[in-house]
This record gives structure tokens, C-alpha cells and sequence, in this order.
């Protein structure tokens, strides 16, 4: 996997962990990597990937139960406003964007209607 | 720790270290950056006890490198075993001159890296050659191992190979790790703390994250920033 070299390594094996939550390939009572085989898998630090996973128990996503392993623990309440926020998060800075190509709110919301159908499947 | 109080090192008239003031952190990957040039080997040989000072101090916990060696483990850019030698016979070398050699975990690198221990070093390749030396390095137990461009010249699988050994025998050691390299791309993600040195000074340090943060660009770019600016 290729990191994002700019921004803080940590971060970002959290938000790869997130999606895969939203997504629903990783599930409660599913067993990640251990932070060991992570950092070799993906050649990271052991003490950023000790990091990563640290704050993920901290945020209640995960918990590592001694001698065998770390499982995901997360709720559907915590589901729903991870989901939220990463949505108002795009949405956030497709407005944005759109706001300084200079559409209008009708013209945006035209060219959503037009392509939602298109992507509905997509990615 | 090792120390650097106001270490100065000349060739000649060329100033190889320049005032440089450094403590490297305990426990850490750190990458030793810069220039072909810059003084990274200099650096590596006065921590390991190979290169006198002309200026200033190195101590390794408190003491001269040299009354540390046991605790010193140095990967040389230059081959310094005899070619007509095997891996086996490289081993039982360090295994009879340092007492810290673990036999086990020469093993378990060894087979993790795919190597055969009857192979010569006259007759494996630049990458096998690497391989087989880093391998040695790490199979002592030292405290500090200085890995002076451990990835010159070899290809990008054997690379990769490299970097998923340090990271396995970090994680099961209490060790600190310095890798001194103008091969920046290959173990960005690896280290945890940056040393870049330009013209014998430091002129970037910092936890590698934290400088990503602060920033918002890639390690490289940052050196590269620094070293457009000459040091200044």
C-alpha cells in the first residue's frame, strides 16, 4: 500500500481502518493484524503503527485482548457518526469546490441528478 | 544514548562534521539523511568508535564509543569480509569475536531472507551480498546498530526484503536503529525520527510524523527545501 507521504503515517492507518469499518469489510468481532505484521506487511514503523492502534482503543474501534489479539469492537451508534462525519466531510469540499468553479445551486443540483445514476454503482 | 556535543570532523581542509550537537533518541528507527557527501559516514564511524574526532564529543552511554563496543553494531557501505569466504564461515567469525552473537536469530533472518549459508561472497549477488550483511549486523544483540547505506546499489526487491528484516528485528529488540541514506524513498514510512545532514550540519530534525504535520509535505520534499536553502 502507498501512503500519502505528506501527511502524519499514524493518521492515516487510522482513516484506512475507518473506511474499512464504513465499508463493512471489517466487521465487530473481527481480528485485525497484529501491529507487528502490519508494520512488516506494509513496511511502517512498529511504534506509528503502536500509535495507530492505540488511538483506535482509545476511540473504542478496537480492543486488544492479551495473547490474542486485536478485534474490532465497534458499535452501530459509533457506525452512524463515523458515517456522518465522513459524509459531511466530502460534502463539505464538494460545495466548496463547486462554490469556487462558480455554479449555482440549481446548476449543482442538476449535475448531480443527471450523474447519480451513473455513479450510483460506480467506485 | 548517543551524544554529540559540538563534534567537529576535518579531511584536510573539507569539514566532514561541522559543530554538530545531536543526541539520538533511545528505542528509535532513525534516519540519518542527506547528500552524497554530507558527512552521514562520518557520522556513523565516530558513533561506532572508527573515526577520531578532530572536535568536540561522542559518547555512547556516558562512555567513548570504543569502551562500547560491545553495545555497537556497525554495517560498513564498503564489503570488509574476505571474498573466498561463505555466509557460514562469516558467522562463526562473529560468532567467536562478539560475545552478544545470537545464533537463533542469525537463523531465523537467514531463512526469512533466503539466504544459504554455504554460499560464497565472491559469487552471490550485490543483493544476496546486502542481504548476507545486514543479516550479520542484526544477528547481535546490540543495543545500537549504525547501518550505513545498507540498500546502495542493490535492486528494489531485495530492497523491500531489507526493510521488512529491520522491521522484524526491531520489533523484537529494545534497539535503536540509525540508517544512514541518500536512498530516502525506500524507508520513509520506516523511521520514526529524521536526522538530515548538509555539509557536515544538521539542518532538519524531528519526529517524521510531527514533520508531516507541521508542514503538510513528504519528508523528501522537506529535505529537498533544506537543502535549496544550503543549511542556513
Amino acid at each position: 500500500m502507498d501512503f500519502d507521504a505528506t501527511r502524519p503515517i499514524y493518521l492515516q492507518i487510522i482513516e484506512l481502518y475507518k473506511r474499512a469499518l464504513l465499508t463493512g469489510e471489517l466487521k465487530s468481532g473481527d481480528k485485525i493484524l497484529s501491529q507487528r505484521n502490519y508494520a512488516e506487511q506494509y513496511k511502517v514503523n512498529p511504534n506509528t503503527v503502536q500509535r495507530a492502534y492505540r488511538e483506535m482503543e482509545a476511540l473504542g474501534l478496537v480492543e486488544t485482548l492479551r495473547g490474542q489479539g486485536t478485534f474490532v469492537t465497534v458499535t452501530k451508534k459509533q457506525l452512524r457518526t463515523m458515517k456522518e462525519e465522513t459524509a459531511e466531510n466530502a460534502l463539505h469540499s464538494f460545495i466548496y469546490e463547486m462554490k469556487t468553479l462558480g455554479f449555482t445551486l440549481a446548476a449543482v443540483l442538476t449535475k448531480v441528478q443527471e450523474n447519480w445514476e451513473k455513479e450510483a454503482n460506480g467506485r | 544514548m548517543i551524544i554529540f556535543e559540538k563534534a567537529g570532523k576535518n579531511f584536510g581542509r573539507t569539514p566532514a562534521l561541522n559543530n554538530v550537537n545531536l543526541s539520538l533518541p533511545e528505542g528509535k528507527i532513525i534516519g540519518l539523511f542527506g547528500p552524497n557527501g554530507a558527512g552521514k559516514s562520518t557520522l556513523l564511524k565516530a558513533a561506532a568508535g572508527l573515526v577520531r574526532l578532530s572536535s568536540g564529543r561522542v559518547t555512547v552511554d556516558g562512555k567513548a564509543p570504543r569502551q562500547r563496543r560491545t553495545r555497537l553494531a556497525y554495517l560498513p557501505e564498503q564489503n570488509t569480509l574476505p571474498s573466498n569466504w561463505t555466509i557460514k564461515r562469516a558467522a562463526e567469525f562473529y560468532r567467536a569475536f562478539f560475545a552478544d552473537w545470537d545464533n537463533k536469530r542469525y537463523e531465523k533472518q537467514m531463512e526469512f531472507l533466503n539466504l544459504k549459508d554455504d554460499l560464497r561472497f565472491a559469487r552471490i549477488s550485490r543483493g544476496q551480498r546486502a542481504k548476507a550483511k545486514l543479516v550479520l549486523t542484526l544477528a547481535r544483540q546490540a543495543r545500537y546498530i549504525l547501518l550505513d547505506e545498507p540498500f546502495s546499489g542493490i535492486d528494489i526487491l531485495a530492497r523491500e526484503e531489507i526493510s521488512k528484516a529491520l522491521v522484524r528485528d526491531y520489533s523484537e529488540g529494545q534497539q535503536t536503529i540509525v540508517v544512514a541514506t541518500h536512498e530516502i524513498d525506500e524507508i520513509e514510512n520506516l523511521v520514526e525520527h529524521i536526522i538530515f545532514l548538509d555539509n557536515g550540519r544538521i539542518t532538519v530534525l524531528g519526529d517524521a510524523d510531527e514533520l508531516r504535520r507541521q508542514e503538510g509535505k513528504s519528508i523528501v520534499a522537506i529535505m529537498k527545501e533544506a537543502f535549496r536553502d544550503g543549511g542556513k
